[in-house]
Order: C-alpha cells, then structure tokens, then sequence
C-alpha cells in the first residue's frame, strides 16, 4: 500500500458487516479482535488470539469445511496475508463455498507499534492477489459509502469470497486486545455450534 | 511401510474426516487412495503451518482432521503447531514423515532433530518402524491419544523423502 492511498475509518467499516451479519460464524485476529468486539458479542465470534501469525485464513477455513451448513467470515490483517500468501490458493482450491475472507489493509503491524509491512511504499494490490490464487469473488473498497452500497452484493458473490478493506491504522489502539480465556472461548464457542 | 489403502481404510477406521496434507515422496504415494476414499476428505495445503490451523478449524467445528506432513514441514510449522496444540490446547494428531530415518549413517539434519524436537515439546510419539504391524500401531497410539485429548505423532520411517 502506498502511503497516498485513499482509506475508511476502520470501525465504520466493520460496522458494515456487524449490520449485515446474522448468524455467521465470525473470526478475528490481530486489530479485527481488537475492534470487532466493540460491535459485536455474539455466541459465534471466535477472537483467534492467542494466534499462529498469518493462519486465521486457515482455521476459518477449517470450520467452514467443518460446517458446511454455516457461512464463515475471517478477518485478516495485510500483514497477517503477507505472511502466508498460499492460503489463498488453498482457499481457492478448497471448494468451501461458505468462506468470506476480509482484509483490513492498513499498510503497517498495527499491533506491534505500526512498523511498516513489507509492503509498505509498493503498490501491492491485494484483490489481485486474491483473483490470481483462483478465488474469483473478489472486491476491493476504499471508500465506505461504495462499501456500504456494495457489501450485501458483494458477500452474496458465490464463496470462496475476498473483500480487500483499505482501512486507516488505528493509532491509539497499537495493542492486541486482552481476549477471553482460550479454553473458555473454544468451550463457548463450540457449544454454540452445537459440538 | 504403509499402502495407501492401508492408510486410507485404518485412517477411516479411526473415524478420522479430513487428511490436511503436504506430500513427500514416502507419504505421497498415498494420494490415490487418500483421494478416492468415501469416508475421507483430503485437504491440499501450501505450507505446513496452514495445515495446523486449518485442522483446529476442522476440530472446533466437530470434525476429526488429521495431518499428514514430512519432518522438514513439522520444522516449519513449528509456530503454528505451537498454537493449535498448546494455545487452543486441541489433541490434534498428525503422521510425519521421518526423512533419512532408515539410512543409520545419513547426515541428514532433519533426522538429527526430529525426535529432539517432539521431545522438547513434549509430544506424546509413535515410532513406526518396520513393515509389521504399522498400521495397528498407529491406531493403537491415536485411540490411546485421543482417549487421553492430547496431541499425537506418528513418526513413518522413511528413506531420504
């Protein structure tokens, strides 16, 4: 992301999906479980942290082929991506319908203290990553109100989906969230899928 | 050491629903019939630390995912597999191909550390080793894993992979 890009407040942006959503599974990591409980305290949000950097992708992967009778939306950090660019081809490849994967592209480690991404200063386009991995709905947003007008089309799209969020770091919230106990999490969180 | 329509019927047999994988050239003879079995969805990865954590989204959402990797993709999965088993704590199972076990005077540094490796994560692990028995030997150790919810490995012995 170059530094000239044009970006949403964060918050507003999720907010597009806490109104959209019903029953989907949601799973955040990084700055999304920071932000996205601010909206959201549903029995279905799993807030991956601790995490495996890079991996949310995959273990929402993983509960969308475990569930196919459930949508599943991920979000996931650009730099979280950069860290493991070939699930999107296993996304692609993957078959499972039911997944919706969010990058929130800020252009930096946010949770780290805002380092720059590896990608800082290139013109790396994310949604073309996505669409050359094989996942064929794609979108990409930099404005809300195109986001807002666009969002239900766009994660009605058939799934895999990738949505590419231009968003604008979240400065004062340079911290991962202080997140509910794991066990109690996974304990919650499957007994609300009923496992 | 193992066929692949050993493994596929002993992994169905488990009760196992999902083969997360990456090949090496032991493991990867399994293919046809990991791929073609009714009871089983194999699940093709990039990166072995994909493969961890997609298991543990099989595993929260009540499937019973297996993963299947060589000892190079154990390495690099190193943080992945940290997370799934120790963070999440989920009794995750996985068959690693143990590269250059069958050679005695490889210098081969994947084989060096394997076991090392297992052991300072205090992983519970099978050594599978000769042609007998594998396969019971492998179920017996995944019940044994799975009746106690603890992690597991299996070790396949392998020529250089």
């Amino acid at each position: 992301m170059t530094t000239d890009q044009k970006r949403m407040s964060l918050l507003p942006a999720l907010q597009v999906l806490a109104d959209w959503r019903t029953d989907e599974i949601v799973v955040t990591t990084m700055g999304s479980a920071r932000e996205w409980p601010k909206l959201s305290r549903h029995p279905l949000d799993f807030q991956y942290i601790p995490s495996a950097m890079g991996h949310a992708p995959a273990l929402a992967l993983g509960l969308a082929l475990a569930r196919p009778d459930r949508r599943v939306l991920a979000f996931n950090g650009d730099g979280c991506t950069l860290m493991s660019l070939g699930s999107l081809v296993t996304i692609a490849a993957s078959g499972a319908t039911n997944l919706s994967l969010v990058v929130l592209n800020n252009g930096i480690y946010e949770v780290t203290g805002g380092q720059a991404t590896a990608a800082a200063g290139v013109p790396t386009d994310f949604a073309a990553l996505a669409r050359a991995a094989g996942i064929r709905s794609v979108a990409a947003f930099d404005d809300l109100n195109e986001w807002q007008r666009q969002a239900a089309t766009v994660l009605a799209m058939p799934g895999p989906r990738f949505v590419s969020l231009a968003v604008e770091p979240v400065v004062t919230g340079y911290q991962l969230p202080v997140p509910t106990p794991m066990i109690e999490q996974i304990v919650n969180f499957r007994c609300a899928l009923g496992v | 050491m193992l066929t692949g329509p050993e493994i596929a019927s002993t992994l169905a047999e488990l009760g196992v629903t999902h083969v997360v994988w990456i090949p090496d050239s032991t493991l990867g003879g399994w293919e046809a019939a990991l791929a073609q079995s009714a009871a089983l969805r194999l699940v093709r990865v990039c990166r072995e630390g994909e493969a961890w954590a997609i298991a543990a989204g099989l595993h929260l959402g009540g499937s019973r995912p297996i993963v299947v990797i060589q000892n190079t993709g154990l390495f690099e999965s190193g943080d992945a597999l940290r997370n799934a088993l120790f963070d999440l704590g989920l009794p995750l199972y996985a068959i690693v191909g143990y590269r250059s076990y069958l050679l005695p005077d490889s210098t081969d540094t994947a084989r060096r550390f394997t076991e090392p490796v297992l052991r300072a994560w205090g992983l519970d692990y099978v050594l599978l080793d000769k042609p007998v028995n594998s396969a019971a030997r492998l179920a017996e150790h995944y019940r044994a894993c799975q009746a106690a919810v603890r992690p597991g490995i299996a070790l396949l012995a392998e020529g250089k992979g």
